[in-house]
């Protein structure tokens, strides 16, 4: 849509020039409204739904705006169902998994980055494969490997499978962001004398900073939402993370209160929201540079 | 970080978007690099003693709960292992496979898998091109686009399904009132009518995912030339022409990716529909990972699912590697 002075020829060539490229922009804005509306009515409508008070959602003509806005939901929800005990799992589980897999995940990102060896290509090539691995396959397997530690229905047992599970994408960015950190920098370190693991802690840990906060909150996210491990490993109320005790809310004939359960929701969300905002950048910027070499 | 990528990398030429596994390129393992050779910038080979050390910590818990319950998993498929049995699993070679060959269930689970994940990853991706190029574009309110673009992402997929429950509900859905609204009639049981709980459900998978597909297209438009752009533009090529012969062969390889990727990970998804219909009504949404879920975890058949879960896995892999192989070669051809 280039227009104006490269516009060759008559004036009047380049007012109609100007005139569809104005219908182009408005096509276009007109399609990213509609994208707008697309991704954000359903959350809208969640939020809208956790604030309602009974009587309204029980009407035939629900509105988008709640006429009495109240937090009884909220309340109903925490007496429902222990979420603030699921939360509380949720957390410890997805913190020490975050942290483990970061700490595990990061020399060996190293050496995928800079080691040209067959090790490297290998950690690659199962990263690339891990993400084709139907979870059926495995957790069967997981599931009896964990019973015969005693780690079913434990905590313990579903962090050691978050941290493998968040390996790959932990892998694949901290590789990338290995990368971005200039290979001179190490080099002068080793003519200082500095061995392999000196330089890699005194030099390149603090320059992948940033690199490995994102890291480890996207590690936490995945694991703060993750639902299906959860559900087949852990049985006992007391022990389940928040996305399992959710899905008590919808009942055995899936008759759900549509209150407590949207606002019970929608509290759930808000811890990957906030922190996904916080990290956008840098998660699709890591995507992108993972992809570069790949 | 490009800049520096390319400093490291070895060659002109290795291939775009190539294969993972090609650190091992150039012949001789790195260990054997003779002393004082310090060679060209990233060419740092470190010994692989070194190199094992690092990667130690990550390797053993990949082997023992990643490598390791893979080949048990695949090992499993081949006994009659149950839950809670007292006798001892035996080994029964393709019984179960020969079982599975033979059940209707299974195949039907199937082909609404292979239905759910084409349906969601075709329309997925052909809206995430559309909203990445309009994000590419110099318009107003992209920061907004690109706020509302991390809701379906960071979500929790239980919140999703409970989300569009709440939207798909019959008296108090939004959806409903919309459709009364309009004078469309009263609305209908989407999720739970017979001819209508698989595309509403595909439709939540196509919402879900399309963020990640987007950011990954727009990071490779944004890799896209300008000057080529504007070449084109100025030799009169029209909007279409101009994608056909400049964007989309800059994206290609990304496209190709991503949307492998979405199709694998379409096929294995579990908690949307798990939440949305439970497989209901009469089947009609139930995944083969929900049926293999059910037939491992309530009916304790370990040995029947696990087969469920191998046969899942060769087909992908097949379907995965003609697409490739076809994208790839329609590529070169050209």
């Amino acid at each position: 849509m280039k227009r104006g002075p490269m516009n060759r020829g008559a004036t009047g060539r380049e007012s109609t020039g100007l005139r569809t490229g104005r219908a182009a922009r408005a096509g276009q804005y007109v399609a990213l409204l509609a994208y707008l509306v697309f991704l954000a009515f359903p959350f809208v409508w969640l939020i809208s739904t956790a604030f309602k008070p009974a009587r309204e959602l029980g009407s035939l003509h629900p509105t988008w705006i709640p006429e009495h806005p109240t937090l009884d939901n909220f309340r109903q929800a925490f007496d429902e169902q222990p979420l603030l005990q699921a939360a509380a799992n949720s957390l410890i589980a997805a913190v020490s998994a975050a942290l483990i897999a970061v700490v595990i995940a990061t020399p060996m990102a190293y050496v995928m980055a800079r080691h040209r060896g067959r090790l490297a290509s290998a950690a690659t090539g199962w990263v690339v494969v891990s993400q084709a691995f139907p979870f059926v396959l495995v957790i069967i397997p997981l599931f009896l490997v964990l019973k015969n530690l005693h780690l079913i229905n434990t905590l313990a047992g579903l962090v050691l499978v978050y941290v493998v599970w968040s390996l790959p994408f932990a892998l694949w960015m901290l590789a990338g962001y290995v990368r971005a950190v200039p290979a001179e920098l190490e080099e002068a370190a080793a003519v200082d004398g500095a061995g392999r693991v000196r330089t890699l802690v005194s030099v390149v840990a603090p320059l992948l900073a940033p690199g490995l906060v994102a890291t480890a909150l996207f590690a936490f996210i995945t694991a703060w939402n993750e639902f299906f491990f959860a559900l087949v490993l852990l049985k006992t109320p007391k022990e389940q993370t928040l996305p399992v005790v959710l899905t008590h809310f919808l009942g055995a004939e899936g008759v759900a209160d549509l209150g407590p359960l949207a606002a019970a929701a929608f509290l759930a969300t808000l811890p990957s929201l906030v922190l996904f905002a916080f990290i956008q950048r840098r998660i699709t910027g890591g995507m992108a540079a993972g992809a570069v070499k790949h | 970080m490009t800049s520096v990528t390319a400093v490291q990398q070895s060659g002109p030429d290795e291939p775009r978007g190539g294969r993972p596994g090609r650190g091992g390129r150039g012949g001789s393992p790195p260990g054997s690099r003779r002393p004082g050779a310090s060679g060209p910038p990233g060419g740092k080979a470190f010994g692989d003693r070194a190199a094992w050390f690092l990667v130690l910590p990550a390797l053993i818990p990949i082997l023992v709960l990643s490598v390791g319950p893979l080949l048990y998993g695949i090992a499993l498929a081949f006994t009659d292992a149950q839950s809670g049995r007292t006798r001892s699993t035996q080994w029964i070679g393709t019984l179960n496979f020969q079982d599975l060959l033979h059940d209707t269930l299974f195949w039907d689970s199937f082909r609404i898998g292979l239905i759910w994940a084409a349906g969601v990853t075709i329309p997925q991706f052909l809206l995430a091109l559309g909203l990445a190029l309009l994000l590419n574009q110099n318009l107003r309110m992209r920061w907004l686009a690109r706020a509302l673009a991390i809701i379906p992402w960071a979500m929790p997929e239980v919140v999703v399904g409970i989300m569009w429950r709440l939207v798909y509900n019959p008296d108090a859905g939004i959806l409903n009132e919309t459709v009364r609204d309009l004078g469309l009639g009263d609305g209908r049981d989407w999720l739970t009518g017979l001819a209508t709980a698989l595309p509403a459900v595909i439709l939540v998978g196509v919402w879900a995912g399309m963020p990640q597909t987007t950011v990954a297209l727009l990071a490779g438009l944004q890799n896209t030339p300008r000057e080529l752009h504007e070449a084109a533009a100025l030799d009169g090529a029209g909007a279409w022409r101009r994608f056909r012969t400049v964007t989309w062969p800059a994206i290609k390889p990304i496209a190709l990716a991503i949307s492998a990727l979405n199709l694998i990970w379409n096929f294995n998804s579990f908690a949307l529909v798990y939440v949305l219909t439970s497989g209901g009504p009469g089947g009609r949404t139930r995944l083969p990972m929900l049926f293999a879920y059910e037939e491992a975890f309530r009916y304790g058949q370990f040995g029947y699912a696990a087969a469920m879960g191998c046969v899942m896995v060769a087909v992908i892999s097949v379907l995965l590697a003609l697409y490739l192989v076809g994208r790839l070669r329609g590529g070169e051809d050209r």
